[in-house]
């Protein structure tokens, strides 16, 4: 009985080095974008499944992050829903896909499009009620995103706003705590991917997007080009791709991932 | 051999529990220190304007979010907990007694996530009927009552366990009703196990994260009524720490230090309470 104890810190110490091996499995990591993950992470499960011993980790929380990631070498892709800004230099994007920003209200809301500077006049705190726009007596609920959120930048650039005027009620970080909360909400107007949207509405949840400029937010519209608040959605690697993220991006960019990119109302990308 | 073998073991792990938590606190200075050297204590302790972007870095509003929504949620959390652990303890028949302890165990598991989820989805709409825009103040004050309760009833139950019964026997003889045997008897007994079981309440609430992200609106301003929107620093750090960079990281690392000191003291003030 006595040496059991003298063996114990033994196969403690056995334990604890045989976590510092080399990993088994060559792991990918993808971090970034919210409206970008949810499709990446199901192109990564194919990819897992098409090449065995691979392990691809994919983490959300905003554009940002991805291109802080990507340049800290703490990920090997980045995942960004907007393009790469002139300052951004020493990154090379890919495009995956291209999707929309929405207009999101609540289904009972019987507002079907709104003008820009309805929706202008709306974020900064100017219309108090859905009266002022359309039949429907709720008190408005701006759903604003989080700094640092790619579908922020495209929104205010778009509609001209500065952060600052945006009178916001309600912050959001992810796209479902946002499409969430609309739902909750019957007053609620938010923005969010077209994708994750049209995602959570064909889940039965309670919202709806509104036209922009006379166009309805739709695939069909993205594709043709027609629906004017759009973006690419890229992978972004620092310096040369090379290696398993090389064999990734040409494996998301490929007509077999085509089924995917629609199943999450996204349009995939024709490569020349 | 044996107890040295297992005293070493022990004394290791315990010097290890202890470094760590002296190597955060190094590493929380060591991080925001450009920011603390570097930026007067009014800019960003007594400021409420945060503008990572136009480089305002004011903490003071969303600190004072963290504070009252914790404060409050104890407010409702303690006393009821403290009453529903005595009830249980002293007059719930066992039927109700037995499984209602092992679902506060329950809830006490619960990841806080679940909560913030059935806030999102339940709580904020209910309280949107009558405060626009649901997200609120109050809902997270009730979201961390209901997270905290659970913590609150176990602790309670637990303190009036340890009651000596040798005292329990002295109060019956002396024909003590079950109210004066509690007044008397018990609670000067475990005033202090449940004291610093609140103490400890009031750290989780500060720290919790998530919840209170998806419920509280997050919107940046003075906490000054229970219907407007508030931003705690947790939900700030989870909102802004992925991509921040320079000295908005750095503040951000800062406010977590706050956060750290306080909580810490809070540990010692319950320690000190408890050789008190």
């Amino acid at each position: 009985m006595s040496t059991v104890p003298r063996f114990f810190p033994v196969m403690l110490v056995v334990l604890f080095l045989s976590g510092c091996g080399k990993p088994q499995h060559d792991t990918l990591v993808l971090t970034g974008s919210s409206t970008v993950a949810p499709l990446i992470s199901d192109l990564a499960a194919d990819f897992e499944a098409l090449n065995p011993g691979v392990r691809v980790d994919v983490q959300s929380g905003g554009s940002s992050r991805g291109l802080a990631d990507v340049r800290q070498g703490t990920a090997a892709l980045g995942m960004i829903s907007r393009e790469l800004r002139s300052e951004e230099s020493g990154l090379q994007a890919h495009v995956i896909a291209r999707d929309g920003i929405s207009l999101l209200v609540h289904a009972r809301n019987p507002v079907t499009e709104l003008s820009d500077e309805q929706v202008r006049r709306l974020f900064r705190g100017e219309i108090a009620n859905w009266q002022e726009v359309t039949d429907f007596d709720a008190r408005v609920s701006i759903v604003h995103k989080g700094e640092g959120r790619a579908t922020l930048d495209v929104f205010l650039a778009y509609f001209a706003l500065h952060n600052r005027d945006v009178k916001a009620d309600l912050i959001v970080g992810e796209n479902q705590q946002g499409i969430r909360s609309v739902a909750g909400n019957p007053g609620a107007i938010g923005y969010v991917s077209i994708g994750s949207a049209n995602y959570e509405i064909a889940q039965g949840v309670p919202v709806k997007g509104l036209a922009i400029a006379g166009v309805a937010p739709d695939a069909t519209a993205i594709a043709q080009g027609d629906y004017p608040l759009s973006r690419n959605l890229n992978l972004v690697t620092q310096g040369e791709l090379g290696g398993l993220a090389a064999d990734f991006v040409a494996y998301a960019r490929s007509p077999q991932a085509h089924e995917r990119i629609q199943q999450h109302f996204f349009t995939p990308v024709v490569n020349p | 051999m044996r107890d040295q073998v297992l005293r070493l073991i022990t004394g290791l792990a315990a010097l290890v529990a202890g470094l760590l938590l002296l190597l955060i606190l190094a590493e929380l200075v060591r991080a925001s220190w450009p920011a603390l050297t570097g930026l007067p204590v009014k800019a960003w302790l007594f400021s409420g304007h945060w503008a990572p972007g136009d480089g305002q870095f004011g903490l003071g509003a969303m600190l004072a979010s963290s504070l009252a929504v914790s404060v409050l949620a104890l407010a409702i959390a303690a006393p009821a907990g403290i009453l529903i652990g005595a009830w249980l303890h002293l007059s719930a028949p066992a039927w109700i007694a037995v499984p209602l302890r092992a679902l506060q165990g329950v809830m006490a598991g619960i990841p806080s996530v679940v909560y913030g989820f059935w806030g999102l989805i339940t709580l904020v709409p209910l309280v949107n009927q009558w405060a626009p825009p649901g997200a609120v103040l109050i809902t997270a004050v009730l979201v961390l009552a209901l997270m905290i309760l659970p913590l609150s009833v176990l602790v309670t139950d637990a303190a009036l366990h340890q009651v000596p019964a040798r005292s329990l026997q002295a109060a019956r003889a002396l024909a003590l009703s079950r109210w004066g045997t509690f007044r008397q008897v018990m609670w000067p007994t475990v005033r202090g196990s449940i004291a610093s079981g609140v103490v400890l309440q009031f750290g989780r609430a500060l720290g919790e994260t998530l919840a209170v992200l998806m419920v509280a609106g997050n919107v940046i301003r003075w906490p000054g009524s229970l219907t407007e929107p508030v931003r705690t620093i947790t939900a700030n750090i989870a909102l802004e720490m992925g991509y921040a960079s320079g000295l908005h990281s750095q503040v951000l690392f800062l406010s977590g230090l706050i956060l750290l000191l306080l909580v810490m003291a809070c540990m010692l003030l319950v320690r000190g309470g408890l050789r008190g």
